[in-house]
């Protein structure tokens, strides 16, 4: 299968074209104008990750901005948001406190990521 | 009690980076004015990660970033105030005094004064009525950063379906946001044929999302009376000229514009520092001194950034600068260099260097006026070059950083060139 993709490890913003197998490894990478873009070819399509910030309400109804400790896989990030907003907290919080503990199964912990009163 | 050292006009990442270093110089009467109720500015509401690369080699969402900051200000014990709004800095006539007259619920109006002020009041967005959108004027246009604000701050619901005009950062960021809130986001559309935000915001923001971004559209028509009902787009033509034919309805009930930000320099307009047309900020030099003596110019107000970590590196210099006027008093006079824009260069920070007060590395930024691939950037002196650096791609959206030795500024006529050389 081929995917394409757009590098993003510089400003250069590579047109990459990737051949993947039926086992879902990346056979080729084609496009990139230096190392770093089959790299990223390489690990955008085989394990994509993402950090996933978004708020977190308190009872108050006041939003408290906060992140996933770790990147979490991209398919799971709509379970996290939808888990992040079937909770509500008590203030007050400190920045880095547990929010809630292995989001969604993934293993990652969100964090809260303001000190709110 | 209204005598100070330094005050500081800003409490965001500039003002409280330049704090800092004007603290660590040796300056202990210093007073940072916030308008805002936190110290912090807009990182508050930039709750996505991707700050402090290069200041705390980690990525950090806004609010952390910000947090750190605020605590290293309470550690060193600089005095702030918050809720207050400074209405005018004025260099008082007979002295190199500078007053700036305050209102806040605590004092009330009162005028304080200053050897020393650094401008760090940072920017606003372009609004709507900048762009010249024809239509009625419903409920659901916002800029891209009030809708930010109201979400993230504030904890208000936008809308359902979104469009959105400009591909700044903060409409990248917004369109993922919203996604994330629930919302569609049906497209973002860019006048120009290339965005201006970050290539990792369009793949992180957009592509993650499967939004579309319409370069060369723009939005020709906005529907509804009260409400907002829908928006045309139309591509546009080598001359940013809509063409007719290729109008397509979206219908939507909210509009975010991301349309550029613009440095918010109404104090320093009225109080007689120069502006630069090109940047909308501050003409300065190397020590990020503005036109009116002891008054310094850092960070967003100065000219608009990309990157936070730049702001806190440019404003501690700005920081550091001020210190150094406050303790030394005058300032040299010797040789002064001008800084030209030539080909593929749209302004310079600074636009002139005084040689004896420019430390060992003088950083020169600058942003291009269009893309440019396999290119050289080049400095010359009349006929003399005196920096060459090749570059793979320079686009308009990432801002370039030079750094200057003190012996090529000794080698320099009074004018130096800074400009785009094609292979």
């Amino acid at each position: 299968m081929i995917k394409e993709l757009t590098c993003i490890c510089c400003p250069m913003g590579c047109s990459l074209k990737t051949e993947v197998n039926e086992t879902g490894e990346v056979v080729s990478v084609t496009g990139n104008t230096c190392v770093r873009g089959e790299n990223y070819a390489k690990t955008e399509l085989t394990a994509s990750v993402r950090i996933v910030t978004t708020t977190v309400l308190a009872e108050s109804g006041k939003p408290v901005p906060v992140k996933t400790e770790e990147a979490v896989a991209k398919d799971k990030i709509s379970d996290v948001v939808k888990s992040i907003k079937s909770v509500k907290i008590k203030l007050p919080v400190k920045m880095g406190d547990v929010i809630i503990k292995n989001v969604s199964d993934t293993g990652v912990n969100v964090i809260s990521t303001r000190s709110v009163d | 009690m209204n005598d100070h050292s330094l005050i500081i006009i800003g409490g965001g990442p500039a003002g409280m980076a330049a704090a800092l270093a004007a603290k660590k110089a040796g300056i202990e009467d210093l007073l940072i004015l916030e308008r805002d109720s936190h110290l912090g500015g807009i990182l508050n509401q930039c709750i996505h990660n991707g700050f402090g690369l290069h200041t705390f080699k980690e990525e950090l969402t806004g609010p952390e970033y910000a947090e750190r900051y605020a605590n290293m200000v309470k550690q060193e014990q600089i005095p702030y105030e918050l809720d207050t709004m400074v209405l005018s800095v004025e260099k008082l006539k007979d002295s190199n005094k500078k007053a700036v007259t305050v209102i806040s619920s605590k004092r009330g109006v009162q005028t304080l004064y200053a050897e020393a002020v650094i401008l760090a009041m940072g920017c606003r967005e372009r609004p709507r009525g900048a762009l010249n959108i024809p239509g009625y004027r419903p409920q659901g246009v916002y800029t891209a950063g009030t809708a930010q604000k109201l979400i993230n701050l504030e904890g208000a619901k936008i809308g359902k379906e979104v469009v959105i005009l400009g591909s700044g950062d903060i409409g990248l960021i917004m369109a993922r946001r919203m996604t994330l809130e629930g919302a569609h986001v049906a497209a973002v559309a860019e006048l120009m044929p290339y965005s201006s935000g970050l290539k990792r915001n369009i793949v992180q923001c957009l592509d993650d999302y499967n939004i579309p971004l319409l370069l060369s559209h723009t939005v020709v028509d906005i529907k509804g009376k009260e409400k907002l009902e829908g928006v045309y787009i139309a591509k546009v033509d080598e001359k940013k000229q809509p063409i007719e034919e290729t109008k397509e309805y979206y219908p939507c009930d909210t509009l975010l514009l991301s349309c550029g930000l613009i440095p918010e320099n109404e104090l320093s307009l009225d109080g007689g520092v120069e502006i630069d047309p090109r940047t909308n900020g501050a003409y300065v030099d190397e020590s990020l001194e503005t036109s009116v003596e002891g008054v310094f110019s850092c960070g967003n107000v100065l000219h608009v950034h990309d990157l936070v970590d730049f702001v806190s590196e440019e404003s501690a210099r700005a920081g550091e600068s001020a210190a150094r006027y406050i303790l030394s008093g005058k300032r040299s006079q010797g040789k002064t260099i001008e800084v030209k824009t030539g080909y593929g260069v749209r302004y310079t920070v600074p636009c002139r260097i005084n040689v004896e007060n420019a430390g060992e590395l003088t950083h020169i930024r600058f942003r291009v006026s269009g893309v440019y691939k396999n290119v050289s950037i080049v400095i010359k002196s009349g006929d003399k070059e005196l920096l060459r650096k090749k570059s793979m791609i320079l686009v308009p959206s990432e801002m370039v950083d030079l750094l200057l030795k003190k012996s090529m500024l000794k080698e320099s006529g009074e004018e130096m060139t800074v400009f785009i050389e094609e292979a």
